[in-house]
């Protein structure tokens, strides 16, 4: 979902380049407080692995591919503000390397999948583990369905974008429920992708994943 | 079935690169999401050509590589290259530093 330059025009993408670089800003902030010597690398280590996945593109119908976008993933592992700012390097990397995402549209694109995906997968996986069971089988059903859901939620991103700001006349309902139906079908390879990867993680070092309370359970245990 | 630190980040790296370097080539080269909306509602005409669309790595290949597979792993290659140093770069920059590492 990587948006080129000219889809929307400059103001609206000037206003969201700030509108990211504040979200950014926050995101430092919060980033200085969670992460620890430990966990520092796991965030590089999680940004390098969202870089290798997201040039996986899958078939998703007929003419259509789509790939990771990673923001639940990072979500999980390293927590939201992290999260944050490994998609921001991906994306910086992605544009300014390999010309995929359009220069004057990095606020935009940021916006949607740094921010809102980011965000978005972080409220429905906080709600969603106060509802399930602590144990690691729901945290994945948790994870599974917040990395569905971040999916189309960035495709709203960009609808509004549009409707703001957009170079072309067709109307924001079509180009709506064209983006929404689309990004559903992707965010379910999402959720796969990202399920898979946090099992396997939980598996071999649950003590990493920003996610999974490591203590409460412990406690819950001895009790 | 706790796996040491080394094993753990050599693994996620090693797989990484294999991502990045080899699997890449199997990736389908259908337009994305965004795109396919573009093209279906018909608004990809107001899309401009990148900055960067005539730089060596544009597309996730290495310009004037004939081999196919070589010029997409290796552009993956240098891709995952530059997120470590970027990626870790910035996080170590701004993690907490431990008491210890104060002088």
């Amino acid at each position: 979902m990587h948006i080129p330059d000219g889809f929307i025009d400059l103001p609206t993408s000037a206003a969201f380049a700030g509108a990211s670089a504040l979200a950014v800003a926050g995101a430092v902030k919060g980033a200085r407080k969670q992460l620890s010597e430990q966990s520092a690398p796991l965030a590089g280590l999680t940004a390098v692995f969202i870089f290798a996945v997201q040039m996986l593109n899958f078939p998703v119908a007929a003419g259509t591919s789509g790939h990771l976008i990673g923001a639940a993933l990072a979500m999980v592992l390293v927590g939201p503000y992290a999260a944050t700012l490994a998609l921001v390097v991906v994306l910086i990397i992605q544009a300014f390397l390999f010309a995929d995402g359009g220069l004057t549209a990095l606020g935009l694109s940021i916006f949607n999948m740094a921010v809102i995906s980011v965000w978005v997968s972080f409220a429905v996986f906080m709600l969603l583990k106060k509802i399930f069971p602590k144990t690691k089988s729901w945290l994945v059903i948790a994870t599974f369905v917040s990395a569905l859901i971040s999916v189309p939620a960035a495709a709203i991103g960009f609808v509004i974008q549009y409707a703001i700001g957009a170079n072309a006349t067709f109307s924001v309902g079509t180009v709506l429920n064209a983006m929404v139906g689309t990004h559903i079908l992707i965010g379910i390879g999402e959720a796969i992708i990202t399920a898979l990867t946090v099992s396997a993680v939980l598996a071999s070092r649950s003590d990493l994943v920003f996610g999974w309370d490591n203590k409460n359970t412990k406690l819950e245990i001895r009790s | 079935m706790k796996i040491s630190n080394r094993k753990f980040f050599a693994g996620a790296l090693l797989a990484s690169v294999l991502l990045a370097g080899g699997v890449s080539f199997y990736a389908s080269s259908s337009p994305d999401g965004l795109e396919k909306v573009a093209e279906d509602v018909g608004f990809i005409d107001t899309a401009k050509d990148h900055t960067f669309g005539d730089f060596t790595l544009a597309d996730y290949g290495i310009a004037g590589f004939e081999n196919a597979r070589l010029s997409v792993g290796l552009a993956g290659l240098i891709g995952v290259g530059a997120t470590a140093l970027m990626a870790t770069g910035m996080f170590m920059l701004i993690r907490k530093k431990s008491p210890s590492q104060n002088r």
